[in-house]
């Protein structure tokens, strides 16, 4: 594993895999370094080790994952699973990525770095999230992905996901108990301009399989309720939810209650980085600043996929194909016209992916911010209102909020309440999310003990 | 709660009680499909938590494996004979 290596590509869900793939079929040295056991990220995770019959209950969509993944194995790219990446340091010559495997560190260096990083779960940050037996959808979804099933589970939220997971629930032998549509009352008419748009390239694809979802639960007897003010309620685990519906407050018994709003990207990494970052209103998150070719503002690091902004596995293996052909370029495998005739295609071919988004992304937009009471960082227990508390009393921004209260500084280091933090800031003070900004992230990005790093040097021979 | 589809086959430990989880399966994973409610409790109030994303983000699933503590259980794959506890508030530094 030592030398300099043409890419070092961190993730192996769809864009990582893609990106590695295109290089290293066209002679590219290639690392692929992820965290999870196997590949495929999240979205196509388990996939490789999943009996058939159980693929085919996830759908279609999760079965294609599977020619991806024996493509990125069959293309040469060197593999690296279990691999909790902690520090990527830019250089002039070339970048250091810094990785623990089984607890033992050591660095690399690329000409190139993909953050293929991938997205995470938006926060939902309503009354009770914090009782065990509270999930987001994904992490549900997850467990189905290991062959667990969740028993007594009502599922309550927005967007593509609730119906996904309701359907692959329901296909798998675990029928939920409700599904709790929590979209906003306004959103279908706000949403309704954009859809002449979204009809184009594969949007219509993708609207046709939310109503065959629909369709799915309507006739395998899944209740599906508009919802608002959902409230988890428990004392050492989540009991029951309680929801407002048709202007009565009702309470549906459970055991699980997995929420969702929507996905945004993980940026923790490309934060460290020093990326410049700018918010997306239409997706309602930070995303890093890319050219067309997934180079952000940091020179030879690219982001390719979800952490780019949110486009789904489709896109994202598209533009880890975009992002590898540029890499081949930067790395003199190929030239400009030599990228552009790997790109191109690829570049069409997200086009036709992402336009359903805009649509989407108004449909499904979450309604306003926690009230008061409620957590918003988990990990140091600080409330909504204490972040506006602070705000009145002079923080100017997330990071001395932080000062403040501990927010963010947690074992999670502010991934989960990071995006909710400076919105609540944002509101408060008044001033736009490109204003506020975002906590300043640093190594290592994950804990490692003192000892790894102390013993951390140079790659050895393996 | 939740119901496994296939077999458990690799043995390990979780405060002490036997523990069963499918090859591959990750800590977090297997203790929730065994019924697990909760696996830690946090530092500030001391109240109970489990496993939120599943996917290395949230960090509500830490637990103490094998003598370390702070460990996302949802990132580490369970190996035969595991000694896993659960990761207790903050830490008594006294």
């Amino acid at each position: 594993m030592s030398g300099v290596f043409d890419a070092v590509i961190i993730g192996a869900g769809p864009a990582g895999m893609a990106a590695g793939a295109v290089m290293a079929e066209r002679g590219a040295r290639v690392l692929v370094l992820d965290e999870q056991a196997a590949p495929g990220g999240q979205i196509y995770r388990g996939i490789e080790a999943m009996p058939a019959a159980r693929v085919a209950a996830m759908g279609a969509d999760y079965a294609a994952g599977a020619a991806l993944v024996a493509r990125f194995r069959a293309s040469g790219a060197e593999y690296r699973p279990g691999a909790m990446v902690w520090q990527v340091v830019p250089g002039e010559e070339g970048h250091e990525v810094w990785f623990s495997i089984a607890g033992k560190s050591r660095c690399v260096v690329g000409k190139s770095v993909l953050v293929a990083a991938g997205a995470m779960e938006r926060p939902v940050p309503v009354p009770g999230w914090t009782l065990p037996g509270v999930m987001g959808a994904g992490a549900v979804q997850v467990l189905l992905k290991a062959g667990i099933g969740a028993e007594r589970l009502v599922i309550a939220g927005a967007g593509p996901l609730v119906l996904l997971l309701a359907a692959q629930c329901l296909a798998l032998g675990v029928r939920p108990l409700a599904v709790l549509d929590t979209t906003p009352a306004g959103n279908f008419a706000a949403a309704l301009p954009l859809l002449p748009g979204a009809v184009r390239g594969r949007g219509l694809g993708y609207l046709w399989k939310g109503l065959l979802l629909q369709a799915r639960l309507r006739f395998g007897g899944v209740r599906v309720v508009r919802v608002t003010d959902v409230v988890l309620e428990g004392a050492e685990a989540v009991r029951a939810v309680s929801f407002r519906a048709g202007g009565q407050v009702q309470r549906i018994e459970a055991d699980i209650v997995a929420l969702h709003e929507g996905v945004i990207p993980a940026q923790q990494m490309t934060r460290a980085l020093g990326c410049a970052h700018k918010w997306d209103e239409g997706q309602r998150c930070f995303r890093p600043v890319l050219d067309g070719f997934g180079n952000t503002s940091v020179h030879g690091v690219l982001v390719a996929g979800d952490g780019g902004g949110i486009g789904g596995a489709r896109a994202a293996a598209q533009a880890g194909v975009v992002a590898g052909a540029e890499m081949l370029r930067r790395a003199g495998r190929v030239d400009g016209v030599g990228r552009d005739a790997v790109a191109g295609p690829a570049l069409r071919d997200l086009a036709a992916e992402v336009a359903v988004r805009p649509f989407l992304d108004r449909l499904f937009r979450p309604a306003g911010l926690p009230g008061d009471e409620v957590v918003v960082c988990r990990c140091e227990e600080v409330t909504a209102g204490d972040i506006r508390a602070a705000a009145a009393q002079g923080a100017q921004g997330p990071n001395q909020a932080k000062a403040f209260l501990r927010t963010g500084m947690g074992a999670c280091q502010g991934r989960i309440c990071g995006p909710m933090v400076s919105e609540i800031m944002a509101g408060a003070r008044g001033v736009s999310m490109d204003e506020i900004g975002y906590y300043r992230i640093r190594a290592p990005l994950k804990p490692i003990t003192v000892g790894e790093l102390a013993a951390a040097g140079d790659d050895g021979d393996d | 709660m939740f119901r496994r589809f296939d077999a458990a086959s690799v043995a390990f430990t979780f405060e002490g009680m036997p523990v069963m989880a499918a090859a591959g399966e990750t800590v977090a994973a297997a203790l929730l499909a065994a019924g697990v409610r909760s696996v830690r409790t946090t530092a500030v109030s001391g109240s109970a938590r489990a496993p939120w994303c599943m996917m290395g983000v949230c960090f509500d699933c830490l637990v103490e494996i094998d003598g370390v503590a702070n460990r996302q259980g949802c990132m580490v794959v369970v190996s035969p004979g595991m000694v896993v506890r659960r990761q207790v508030g903050a830490k008594d530094l006294g």
